[in-house]
């Protein structure tokens, strides 16, 4: 074993230890959200991630980008069995370890060069859409800054680290043919094989240096992609698949019943309950839960792992009604306020203890009212998004705590209440009226 | 066929110790707004035209509370739900057929919650297993043969619930020209009332929905925008006298469609 085999072993455990500790804290902060029963059906969520994240079935409703995202995917997890020859090489210092397997070698090397190349030139039409062509949704307010830079980061990295692999097989090839030594001749590469030209002027040597280096680039950068993940929108690549799997299976209209609320319903209309009656004794003397949600905590697991699955594809946004008509709204910007949210809320409790309060919250210091009140419920943000994410259970949480906390809702809808609550119906009529249509045949 | 049409209500029904087959579940639009009112009429036509036994709550109908839960009243959506299921559920009830998407939705998927189950139907499910069954019969198409109509798809039919197909068999009996609009369907626009939008002014923007929504249906020029939800048939009538089509293009509700071209 060389010394190059040691540093590779120390940095692949120093990455991987990286990667599970920032993975642990995303865990944790989705864990502050509200408990929420989503293991039932078992046997309909296997079957939804099947067909939802692992066949791309709603990315297909855009053909180009999702023909086109596919690629990148099914890249993505292929390209995977040769990173794993990759680290074996790494950790053994052997070279092409799976070479042995013959013909198949052939095959499994001629595709993943085929597949490297239709992520490469993917990559390369999604940074051109993306900066200069103008689709809306990738313009939008919320897509300023950071986000910007995160995806077209995302992008460069991935041609990067695919130019490095197609040109650390070219080399190779070339070595293979020279007959240089280490250099088993084994695997096929359709791809690499033409890019020959390029490499043909270099001395032994200096293939040897160009293929040992993109050998490292190649690995090291997957490494500290791998850690680049968690800060950034691209970790849907590993949450898509659990985010599916815990998607809400009841049809898409059915709000959730507030159970808590349902208790004080009942004894309002229990005519035997007795309205002066202490309150039932609770084991815990944690102050009162509030009714919907006004910060991430408040809001179910499930809606905070939807913020962390959330890759700012705009979707929602563009399929949102509200957003067509120039409204504030836009879905994707929940989605992203509530992970930004929650992401602050960590860092405090990293810095500060779990009690730490910083005065501020989600609904207000990121979600506004306007924002909030511009929502139909219609629906078409949790039918757009790629892997079921839902931004309208959000939207919702956060109005119940507006009305029934703060009675702050838009005048008018004060008077839709108050004529549900007196006449039975949202307009000012009486309720001996309802029949009057049956008399006018 | 314009005889006047005995429209019992459920007091009525159990005082003569009958009880319907389904009960017609009216809502709050097809029971005060003069435009739903058509509507609800042509639902009772049929449903009488095909011998259904139903009856109404009249007067001991009250909002399911849709528009208080969307706006995030869940106390008074509650307070609306219990009171309705106490009467439901005191008259025996098992199927309802509604007037209203957003009745349906709340009746059928979330008074389970509360104790109240029952099977729920849209109007337009209702009208095509009646057809299906054969106690309905259409004789062409009517005044809308050839005549091209699109279909506006009610959130909380469609997107909510699933049901695409049911209002659009119904308008394939009626011989017409079917055109889609560019967003029909899961991807169907909103027409800007759900979400309890329908009892306030819309946030600021540069567009109001509906003439979004408008738009794009005219753009087939089509004789008739159907739909099957009574705000979606307010949005889509105000959108067309926005545009100042009122000539060309009439909004209906797919019943109405129905009832017209059965003579009704």
């Amino acid at each position: 074993m060389g010394i190059g085999n040691i540093v590779f072993i120390i940095i692949l455990l120093a990455a991987s230890a990286a990667f599970g500790y920032q993975a642990s804290k995303i865990r944790r902060n989705i864990l502050l959200g509200k408990d929420l029963d989503r293991n039932d059906r078992k046997k309909d969520r296997w079957i939804l991630m099947i067909k939802v994240a692992l066949g791309q079935s709603k990315m297909v409703v855009r053909p180009v980008a999702g023909i086109m995202h596919i690629f990148i995917y099914a890249g993505f997890v292929i390209i995977n069995i040769e990173v794993l020859e990759i680290v074996i090489d790494g950790i053994f210092g052997t070279h092409r370890a799976f070479a042995f397997l013959g013909g198949f070698y052939d095959f499994l090397i001629g595709s993943f060069e085929i597949l490297a190349f239709l992520v490469l030139f993917s990559c390369v039409v999604f940074f051109t859409r993306r900066n200069a062509i103008n689709i809306k949704r990738f313009h939008s307010k919320e897509m300023k800054g950071w986000p910007k830079s995160d995806a077209n980061l995302i992008l460069v990295v991935e041609v990067l680290l695919m130019f490095a692999f197609l040109s650390m097989n070219s080399t190779d090839y070339l070595l293979q043919q020279r007959g240089a030594d280490h250099y088993i001749a084994a695997g096929a590469y359709p791809i690499s094989s033409l890019m020959t030209p390029m490499f043909e002027w270099m001395s032994t040597d200096g293939l040897i240096i160009y293929e040992r280096s993109a050998w490292w680039f190649h690995i090291v950068g997957i490494l500290l992609f791998l850690n680049y993940l968690p800060i950034s929108k691209h970790f849907h690549i590993i949450l898509a698949f659990p985010n599916v799997f815990y998607s809400k299976l009841q049809p898409a209209g059915k709000f959730t019943n507030m159970d808590r609320v349902t208790d004080e319903v009942k004894l309002m209309m229990d005519p035997t309950a007795d309205p002066f009656a202490a309150p039932p004794p609770t084991d815990s003397d944690a102050a009162p839960e509030k009714f919907g949600a006004k910060d991430v905590q408040d809001l179910t697991w499930k809606n905070l792992m939807d913020a962390y699955s959330c890759t700012e594809c705009g979707r929602c946004t563009s399929n949102c009604p509200a957003n067509n008509t120039g409204k504030l709204l836009s879905p994707r910007k929940i989605m992203m306020d509530t992970r930004d949210r929650l992401e602050e809320v960590g860092k405090n409790i990293d810095k500060h203890g779990p009690e730490y309060n910083d005065g501020k919250a989600l609904l207000g210091d990121y979600i506004s009212e306007e924002e909030l009140w511009a929502c139909t419920t219609c629906n078409a943000c949790t039918d757009a998004c790629p892997v079921n994410i839902n931004p309208l259970e959000i939207i919702v949480d956060l109005r119940r705590y507006l009305v029934m906390e703060e009675s702050k809702n838009p005048s008018e809808l004060t008077g839709m209440f108050t004529n549900v609550e007196n006449n039975g119906a949202p307009w000012a009529f009486p309720q001996a009226d309802r029949l009057k249509w049956a008399e006018e045949f | 066929m314009n005889e006047a049409i005995k429209v019992p209500t459920m007091a009525e029904m159990m005082a003569s110790g009958d009880s319907p087959d389904v009960l017609f579940w009216v809502g709050c639009s097809g029971s005060f707004d003069d435009r739903a009112k058509k509507i609800t009429k042509a639902i009772a036509k049929i449903l009488a035209k095909a011998k259904v036994k139903f009856a109404v709550l009249g007067t001991e109908e009250g909002c399911t509370g849709d528009p208080a839960k969307r706006a995030g009243n869940e106390f008074l959506y509650q307070m609306q739900a219990m009171m309705n299921i106490q009467v439901l559920d005191a008259y025996e009830i098992k199927k309802i057929v509604t007037g209203c998407p957003h009745c349906f939705n709340t009746i059928k998927n979330e008074y389970p919650d509360l104790g109240g189950n029952y099977e729920v139907v849209h109007h337009t499910q209702l009208i095509q297993s009646l057809i299906d069954e054969g106690r309905l019969t259409l004789q062409g198409g009517g005044e809308f043969k050839g005549k091209r109509i699109t279909f506006h798809d009610p959130c909380y039919l469609g997107r909510a619930n699933d049901e695409y197909e049911a209002p659009r068999s119904l308008l394939e009996k009626l011989d017409a020209e079917l055109v889609e609009m560019k967003r029909c369907k899961s991807k169907g626009l909103c027409c800007g009332a759900g979400g309890a939008q329908m009892f306030k002014d819309a946030e600021p923007g540069n567009k109001e929905v509906n003439v979004e929504r408008t738009e794009e249906a005219l753009q087939e020029k089509p004789a008739v925008i159907a739909t099957g939800c009574p705000f979606c048939n307010t949005m889509m009538t105000d959108g067309v006298k926005h545009f100042e089509k009122e000539g060309e293009t009439q909004v209906f509700d797919v019943a109405e469609l129905i009832a017209k071209a059965a003579d009704l």
